[in-house]
């Protein structure tokens, strides 16, 4: 997963400014997404239309084409919703509403976030440890690799509700519990990822520091970890972007109480359409913004550490 | 210098003498001593003689291997059976062999990675006898604290409790996986993966596509798309329909994106070569880079297999018929019934990890030329 998306090369303008646009990224990501949107207009219209029909038809008014597709585009409850009302309810509840308001998108955004990232920082602190304990020791590499590759093919946010349910009963609530979930769906990547890395070193190299005498603190500090870095930045783009997706899921089974997933399911109860789709644009930005800014990192850490390609 | 493996023997004969003196437990309000339980006894004795033993450097080699085999697991045995005793309160000295067995195991565990084995057979057997007696005593630790400890079933059942309740309800769980797995997850994976697949192949035409596609489908992999599983369900209804849109939903970009880049990786000397063959677009496409992309694809449809279970089972929450693994595990978990819940997620964990041995499987037959499986010799 890259962030080439997010950091497009900007056009300096000049000659042959179309043809410029259009050979690189930025001309072609941007058309396809204009088709995205006209695409979503016309189905919004499409499947908007049988009930607004309906009404047209039990209130016996007359409609032309026109009139169809602005009502259909402006229902309060539309089963598909046309994307500026999306726009508008995202606006409305993120500008018009204080920050502290149980309405506010905001509010919601930042308790996801802070799940996330709790269960980010222990799930990337988890992932080293047992990366650095299965590159050290011979019985670990063998008997526990096997098990934290299979255990991601267990599909864990079944366990969700569990654990949530069983934390709360000995007493551990609130953030704890959903940053297990996004713990333990994040620490994955970077195991595996810093594992590759610890190994990376080439053998002319660890032979270089033996000649040096480096113990085996020495040889992990100035060799083993600084070539581990990228991989662990690689491993941190993946895992940020799942540990939001534990802390979503992790949300649903408490009820709907706060949180974008509490968002989510409390829009599939009432059948508010837009809601659902706003909180879902809102968890789209979260997670678009938090993989760039570990990539924006990972530019800074490599540069300052001599390793930028 | 003490080895690694001369400090497990350290503790775990330092564990097996203090169970020797410290209680075992309590009986009816009495402290009970180890010494009135000659199995027991022996244990700690002879785990104590062994651990000496290795630390000495005595017991090496075949003889070794047997000892450790023998000796943790029966005295695993002799401490589960231990448990079923009435009104006790098990107390230090058990927790200690409890742990010296333990650190015997991974004695034994330790011995059998260092082989150094010459066949294939033989390295192919090391290599699945190890996880398995890692898994083993996961599941024996758990058994042995859950229980020791007196731990409430609500809280987290025994294994063997859970193995129960599995046995007891396998057509409730059968029911369960056939409509989350053979309906959902199956039909939502094949259309998902397939109409990726023949789209890839699609914009590959198209340079243009692929630039605007490609990080598009990027930054769509990273999105928790799982979040569209309430709209999936309102649009499709309750049944299997919806749980399959969102696992193609879910399944659709990261097979794109991987088809896209795998058709993308055949070099330009192989790309002349078939031209000099004066081969056409489609001839050179299914001899030479539908096989070359075959890597990439693989690697889509094992993370996929993955994903499609999640995506079905986490869009089961949003509303269901009343069967499917998802709605069993957000309903029993409200009744309080956790083995059952916790024998669905063993059927989950079953059904997703032959999933992707599956893929592994048919991954090794198509793809045997390339050299990350040539190497592994």
């Amino acid at each position: 997963m890259t962030t080439d998306a997010l950091i497009s090369p900007g056009v300096t303008g000049g000659q042959g400014l179309w043809s410029r646009l259009m050979s690189g990224k930025t001309g072609p990501v941007l058309v396809i997404v204009m088709a995205i949107i006209a695409i979503w207009y016309f189905s919004a219209v499409m499947l908007n239309s049988p009930f607004q029909k309906e009404i047209y038809k039990r209130n016996s008014v007359e409609w032309t084409t026109s009139q169809l597709i602005s009502d259909t585009l402006s229902q309060e409850r539309p089963v598909l919703p046309a994307p500026d009302q999306v726009v508008v309810e995202l606006y409305k509840t993120t500008i018009l509403k204080k920050v502290t308001s149980k309405r506010s998108l905001v509010y919601h955004s930042w308790i996801t976030l802070s799940t996330t990232l709790l269960g980010f920082i222990i799930g990337t602190v988890l992932g080293i440890l047992l990366a650095v304990g299965i590159v050290h020791n011979r019985s670990l590499d063998k008997s526990l690799m096997p098990w934290i590759i299979s255990s991601q093919t267990i599909p864990i946010l079944a366990i969700a509700p569990m654990i949530i349910v069983v934390l709360n009963a000995i007493g551990i609530q609130g953030i704890l519990p959903k940053a297990f979930i996004a713990t333990y769906l994040s620490f994955f990547p970077i195991t595996v990822g810093i594992v590759k890395g610890l190994r990376s070193p080439e053998v002319i190299h660890l032979d270089l520091m033996r000649t040096y005498n480096a113990s085996n603190w020495d040889l992990f500090w100035k060799l083993r970890w600084p070539s581990s870095v990228p991989y662990l930045f690689t491993g941190m783009k993946v895992a940020i972007a799942t540990s939001l997706v534990g802390a979503i899921v992790g949300e649903l089974p408490t009820g709907a109480v706060e949180g974008l997933g509490a968002r989510l399911l409390a829009g599939s109860y009432y059948g508010q359409t837009i809601q659902i789709w706003s909180a879902l644009i809102a968890a789209a930005l979260l997670a678009a913004g938090l993989v760039s800014l570990v990539g924006i990192s990972n530019k800074v850490v490599l540069k300052k550490m001599g390793m930028a390609q | 210098m003490i080895s690694f493996r001369q400090s497990l023997a350290i503790l775990s004969g330092v564990l097996s003498i203090l169970a020797l003196f410290f209680p075992l437990g309590e009986l009816n309000g009495e402290a009970v001593s180890l010494w009135s339980d000659s199995g027991l006894t022996a244990f700690a004795i002879v785990s104590m003689l062994a651990s000496v033993a290795v630390l000495l450097n005595r017991l090496k080699g075949l003889k070794a291997d047997l000892v450790l085999v023998i000796l943790p697991h029966v005295g695993a045995w002799m401490l589960l059976s231990r448990l079923d005793v009435a009104d006790q309160h098990l107390a230090s000295g058990f927790w200690c062999l409890v742990v010296s067995s333990w650190l015997m195991a991974w004695l034994l565990v330790d011995q059998l990675s260092a082989k150094k084995t010459k066949t294939p057979t033989a390295k192919r057997f090391y290599s699945i006898v190890v996880p398995v007696l890692f898994g083993v005593w996961l599941l024996l630790l758990w058994e042995l604290v859950v229980r020791g400890l007196q731990i409430p079933t609500v809280l987290l059942p025994p294994p063997s409790m859970i193995g129960a309740r599995f046995m007891a309800s396998t057509d409730i769980l059968w029911a369960d996986f056939q409509q989350t797995f053979l309906k959902a997850v199956l039909i939502g994976y094949i259309l998902g993966c397939g109409s990726a697949f023949i789209i890839a192949i699609l914009i590959d035409r198209s340079p243009f596509l692929q630039r605007g596609l490609l990080p598009i489908g990027n930054l769509v992999s990273a999105l928790p798309i799982i979040g569209v599983a309430p709209i999936m369900v309102m649009w499709f209804g309750f049944d299997w329909h919806s749980k399959a849109a969102v696992v193609i939903i879910m399944t659709f970009f990261p097979m794109l994106v991987n088809t896209v880049a795998g058709l993308s990786i055949t070099s330009s000397i192989e790309k002349d070569m078939m031209k000099t063959y004066a081969a056409s677009y489609w001839q050179s496409l299914i001899k030479l880079r539908l096989p070359s992309a075959l890597p990439f694809v693989f690697n889509a449809l094992k993370i996929n297999s993955t994903l499609a279970m999640i995506g079905a089972i986490v869009a089961e929450f949003f509303g269901t018929p009343i069967v499917g693994m998802g709605f069993r595990i957000s309903t029993e978990v409200g009744r309080m019934n956790v083995d059952m819940v916790w024998a669905e997620i063993a059927v989950a964990a079953l059904a997703g990890t032959a999933f992707y041995g599956i893929m592994v499987v048919i991954e090794r037959a198509c793809t045997f030329w390339h050299p990350s499986f040539r190497s592994s010799r």
